[in-house]
C-alpha cells in the first residue's frame, strides 16, 4: 500500500503508531519467554512441536491471503500467535502430524472461512485445539512428565509417529525411565480421576520435576502484567476470569472442603492462567465495552470451573472459552454505553441507535474477493 | 434445455434421469433431506445402503403417484402422497430386516425417517404429480441415485478418516490414528461443508467462465 | 435448467425451477372446481387399498427372512458370551417367579415385568449356560449388554455389547479392553439365601481397586462407560437371578 501524501480522516485522530501489527508484535515477544521455558521443561519434542505448528499456521495463512479468500496479511504476526499459543495449549509429546493438523483447522476453519483477521467469531488457536481434542482424544490426554533427563537429546516416542499413525504408546517409554503411569497425568487428572492433589506453589512455578503441567502460571502472570502495563492487552478480562474462577472453587470449597479442591489448586492447574491472560483477551472475539469485558470473564470463569467439576473431561478452560466467544456479540448488545446527552437505561430510549456491530461498523473493509480475475464489466 | 426438437423420447427421459444426479443434486445442490444425511453417513456402507432405500421409495412412490395423479382430488393430495410414500418405506423397512438385522440395527430410525424426508415428497408434488409415470419414475430415480451420491460422498470420507477403510477394506494398515471427531456428529457437518465448498467452488468457476464466454 | 412441462392439457408457462411444492399443482383441474366429498374418500379408499396390498405382500415375503436373521443375531449374541453353547432356547421369568418358555415374537408376547433370557445348551443337548441382557445408561446413550451366567460357579462367564454409542476409542474399551474383560470371567453372582436379590451387589469400583470377586475393576478413563455395563448387568442379573436358581432343574435339558 503506497501512503498518501495528505490522509483525510474523521475523529478518533490516533497519533500513537498502535497498529494492529505493533500490538501482536509484542504479543509475540511477550510468548517467546514462556516458549523457552516449554521448551526447558520438555525439550527438544516440545521445541519441534512448537516449530511445527506455528509453521502450519503460517504456510495455512499464507495460502490463503494468496487465494485472496481472507483479509490480512502474513506480516500482521496474528497467525503466528495463533501457531504459538496452540503449540503451547498442546501436550508436549503430541504427535508433530496431528499439532499440523490442528495448525490447518485452526487458520482454516477458526479464521479464513470467517474472512481473515479481524472476522473470526472463536478464537483460531481454540477452534485447532477443540478439533483435536474431538478427532485424538487418547493423545491429547497423554501427558509426560517435566524435566525429564535426556530430554534435549532424544524424542518423546509419540511426537515423531508417522503420519496418519498411531503414535508409540508413552507409558512402555516411561516405564524404562522408571517412572509410574500416574506420572503422565495431568494435576487436574489425577484429582479428577484419583482425588490425588497437587500442591498449589508448585503449580505456579512448575519448578519442580516431574509434573505433567503445560507452561507456568508464574511466568505466563508475568509476561500478561507486560502486556497489560503497555496495554496492548485489557487487563480487566483476565482478572474478571480468574476472580471469578476463584470465587466459584472458593464458594463451592466453603460448601464441602472434602469434595472440592481448594481453590489456589484450581486457579494454577490446567490452562486457565494462559487461557485467561492469552486466549480469551483476544481483541477480535471478546466484547469491546469495558463492562461488557466483566460479564465476558466472568462467565468464561464460572463456566470453567463448573465443567472441570461436573462434566467428564477434566479441563474446561477451552470450551468456556469458545461459549464466551460465542456469547460475546451477545454481551456487547446489552452492555453498550449510553450516548452522550440521551436519558439514563430505563427511560425512553427512543431515538437511540441500536447496536452497531464490528462487521457493520468497518462494512467498507470486507469486500467479496472470491473472484480473483473478476470479468471486466 | 427442455425442448429437443426432433429428438426422440430418450433424450428427454435422460435430462429427467440426470436431473437429480448433478443438475439438481438433492444434497449439494438443493441441500434436502438433511437429516439423514448427517446421521447415518458415518461410513461408506451405510451410505449406500440409506441412499438406495430412499432411491427405491422415490422411484416407486413416483411412479405411483404419476400413475394415480388424474384421480387424486387436490384437496386431498398430501395426504394421499404420504400414504403412498409410508407404504413404500415400510416395505423397505421390511426388506432391509430380512437382508441384513446389522444394517437395520446401524440405520435405526432412519429407514422409518424416508417418510419424512422432505426430498421425497417435494418431488411427488412438484414433479410427479405433473408428469407421465415413465419421466416420473426417471426423475425420482435420478433423484434417489443423486441422494445416494452425495451419502457416499460424505460417508466414504468419513470412513476413510474415522476409521482408515473404505467399504470395510482397510487403506492404511492396522497402525491408523483414527479421527475419532469424524464418526460423531460433528464430522459430518465437517465434511457436509467441505463438500459444498467444493461445489461453490466449482459453480463460481463455470459461472465466471460463462460470464466470459458471453463477452466475447 | 429443465421444466418438466411435457403434460400436454397443461397450460400454464413453462416455470424455471420447480421447488416451490404447490406452484401448479392444481393445473389438472380448474381452482374453481370443488372435488365431491364421495370422489375424495373413494380416491383414499382406492389408494389405501393398494397401499395395504403392498405392505401385506412384502410383509408374507419378508418374514421367514427377517426371523431367521432375528434368530441367527441372538445365537451369535449368545454364542459370544458362552462359548460352549451349540443352541439356543427362549424364556421368560415371570414377575410372579417361575419361568416359562417363550411364545411368540414380538416383544408383545411379553408380560409386564417378565424378564427375556436364552437358555444355551452344547452339543450334547445339556445346558451350558444362561445368556440375559442389561441396559443401563452410558455416555452417549443406553449401553445394551449381553452377559453369559453359569449355573455351575453361580457366576457371570462373558459378556458381549449388543449395542453402545460410546465415544469411539474410550468407551468402546468395554469390548477391547483385555483387563476389563477379565473381570468377567468368573463375576460372583450368587443369590442370597432368602432367594430376593443378590447375596452381594455387583459393583463398579475405582481402577485397580478390586478386592472381591463380585467386584468389576472399571477402566480408567472410561469410568462411566464402566460403570453403566456394571449397572446394567446387576440390575438384570437382580431381577433375573432370584426367579430362575429355584427353577433352574426344568431347563437341565433341551426340550
Amino acid at each position: 500500500m503506497s501512503t498518501p501524501l495528505i490522509e483525510i480522516r474523521s475523529a478518533p485522530h490516533v497519533k500513537a503508531p498502535r497498529t494492529v501489527e505493533m500490538i501482536m508484535r509484542h504479543v509475540v515477544w511477550s510468548l517467546l519467554p514462556i516458549c523457552a521455558f516449554y521448551v526447558v521443561q520438555y525439550g527438544i519434542s516440545a521445541l519441534a512441536s512448537i516449530v511445527v505448528v506455528t509453521a502450519t499456521c503460517l504456510l495455512t495463512e499464507k495460502f490463503f491471503i494468496r487465494t485472496g479468500t481472507q483479509s490480512g496479511q502474513l506480516t500482521d504476526y496474528s497467525a503466528a500467535i495463533t501457531g504459538l499459543l496452540l503449540a503451547l495449549t498442546l501436550p508436549p509429546g503430541f504427535p508433530l502430524w496431528m499439532g499440523a493438523v490442528a495448525g490447518l483447522v485452526a487458520i482454516v476453519l477458526g479464521k479464513a472461512i470467517f474472512g481473515g483477521i479481524g472476522h473470526n467469531l472463536f478464537n483460531p488457536a481454540l477452534v485447532g485445539r477443540a478439533f483435536v481434542q474431538a478427532a485424538f482424544p487418547t493423545s491429547i490426554a497423554t501427558y509426560t512428565p517435566s524435566f525429564l533427563t535426556g530430554r534435549f537429546t532424544e524424542f518423546i516416542p509419540s511426537s515423531v509417529a508417522w503420519p496418519l499413525m498411531i503414535p508409540a504408546d508413552t507409558v512402555v517409554w516411561m516405564q524404562s525411565k522408571q517412572l509410574d503411569a500416574l506420572a503422565g497425568a495431568t494435576p487436574l487428572a489425577k484429582w479428577k480421576f484419583d482425588g490425588v492433589m497437587a500442591n498449589a506453589v508448585e503449580l505456579l512455578t512448575s519448578l519442580s520435576g516431574h509434573m505433567a503441567v503445560g507452561p507456568a502460571p508464574a511466568l505466563v502472570l508475568l509476561c500478561g502484567l507486560y502486556l497489560a502495563l503497555r496495554r496492548f492487552m485489557d487487563w480487566r478480562i483476565p482478572v474478571a476470569i480468574l476472580g471469578s474462577a476463584a470465587l466459584t472453587a472458593w464458594l463451592l470449597y466453603a460448601v464441602d472442603s472434602t469434595r472440592y479442591p481448594n481453590p489456589f489448586f484450581m486457579l494454577f492447574s490446567g490452562g486457565l492462567i494462559l487461557g485467561a491472560v492469552y486466549m480469551a483477551t483476544d481483541m477480535v472475539t471478546s466484547p469491546v465495552t469495558p463492562r461488557g469485558m466483566w460479564v465476558y470473564g466472568a462467565l468464561i470463569g464460572l463456566l470453567t470451573v463448573v465443567i472441570r467439576y461436573y462434566s467428564g473431561l477434566p479441563e474446561g478452560v477451552m470450551y468456556a472459552i469458545l461459549l464466551g466467544n460465542a456469547a460475546s456479540p451477545l454481551i456487547e448488545r446489552i452492555t453498550q454505553p449510553l450516548t452522550f446527552g440521551r436519558g439514563a437505561p430505563g427511560r425512553s430510549r427512543e431515538g437511540t441507535p441500536g447496536y452497531v456491530s464490528r462487521t457493520d461498523a468497518d462494512a467498507a473493509i470486507p469486500k467479496k474477493r472470491f473472484l480473483r480475475n473478476k470479468p471486466k464489466k | 434445455m427442455n425442448s429437443f426438437p426432433g429428438t426422440g423420447y430418450e433424450g428427454k427421459n435422460w435430462t429427467e434421469f440426470m436431473e437429480g444426479i448433478w443438475e439438481r443434486n438433492p444434497v449439494f445442490v438443493m441441500v434436502l433431506g438433511m437429516c439423514p444425511t448427517l446421521a447415518v453417513t458415518v461410513s461408506a456402507i451405510n451410505s449406500i445402503s440409506m441412499g438406495l432405500a430412499t432411491t427405491f421409495v422415490m422411484a416407486a412412490s413416483c411412479w405411483l403417484v404419476s400413475l394415480l395423479r388424474h384421480q387424486i382430488p387436490k384437496e386431498v393430495r398430501i395426504a394421499t402422497y404420504i400414504v403412498i410414500i409410508a407404504t413404500f418405506v415400510t416395505v423397505v423397512d421390511y426388506a432391509i430386516q430380512a437382508i441384513s438385522l446389522d444394517m437395520y440395527e446401524a440405520l435405526g430410525a432412519y429407514i422409518q425417517l424416508i417418510v419424512a424426508n422432505c426430498l421425497v415428497l417435494g418431488r411427488a408434488e412438484a414433479h410427479a404429480a405433473r408428469n407421465a409415470p415413465l419421466p416420473a419414475a426417471l426423475n425420482g430415480l435420478g433423484m434417489g441415485l443423486g441422494f445416494t451420491l452425495g451419502l457416499v460422498m460424505i460417508g466414504g470420507v468419513r470412513e476413510i478418516l474415522g476409521a482408515g477403510t473404505l467399504l470395510g477394506f482397510s487403506l492404511f494398515g492396522a497402525n491408523f490414528q483414527p479421527w475419532v471427531v469424524m464418526v460423531l456428529p460433528p464430522g459430518g457437518f465437517f465434511v457436509m461443508g467441505g463438500w459444498l465448498l467444493v461445489f461453490a467452488l466449482v459453480r463460481a468457476r463455470r459461472e465466471r467462465a460463462a460470464v466470459a464466454a458471453q463477452e466475447t | 435448467m429443465s421444466t418438466q412441462n411435457d403434460n400436454p392439457p397443461n397450460p400454464l408457462p413453462a416455470k424455471v425451477g420447480d421447488y416451490g411444492l404447490a406452484a401448479d399443482a392444481a393445473s389438472e383441474a380448474s381452482p374453481a372446481q370443488i372435488t365431491p366429498t364421495v370422489a375424495m374418500i373413494r380416491t383414499l379408499g382406492l389408494v389405501s387399498l393398494i397401499c395395504g396390498l403392498i405392505i401385506v405382500g412384502s410383509f408374507e415375503i419378508t418374514l421367514p427372512a427377517a426371523q431367521a436373521n432375528r434368530r441367527l443375531a441372538a445365537e451369535r449374541a449368545v454364542f459370544k458370551v458362552i462359548p460352549a453353547a451349540k443352541s439356543i432356547a427362549e424364556y421368560v421369568a415371570l414377575p410372579g417367579g417361575g419361568i416359562e418358555p417363550r411364545v411368540g415374537a414380538g416383544d408383545t408376547a411379553i408380560v409386564p415385568g417378565a424378564v427375556k433370557f436364552f437358555a444355551a445348551y452344547d452339543a450334547a443337548g445339556q445346558l451350558a449356560g444362561i445368556a440375559a441382557e442389561g441396559a443401563a445408561k452410558g455416555y452417549a446413550d443406553t449401553v445394551r449388554v449381553m452377559f453369559g451366567y453359569s449355573p455351575a460357579c453361580q457366576c457371570v462367564v462373558g459378556i458381549g455389547v449388543v449395542s453402545m454409542r460410546e465415544t469411539p476409542g474410550i468407551g468402546d474399551k468395554i469390548i477391547t479392553d483385555k483387563d476389563f474383560l477379565a473381570n468377567f470371567k468368573a463375576l460372583d453372582t450368587k443369590v442370597s439365601k432368602e432367594l430376593a436379590a443378590l447375596a452381594n451387589e455387583i459393583k463398579v469400583v475405582k481402577h485397580g481397586t478390586k478386592t472381591q470377586p463380585w467386584q468389576i475393576d472399571a477402566i480408567a478413563g472410561a469410568t462411566i462407560t464402566s460403570r453403566a455395563v456394571g449397572k446394567g448387568i446387576n440390575e438384570a442379573a437382580q431381577m433375573l437371578l432370584p426367579r430362575l436358581v429355584p427353577n433352574l432343574d426344568k431347563i437341565r435339558s433341551k426340550p
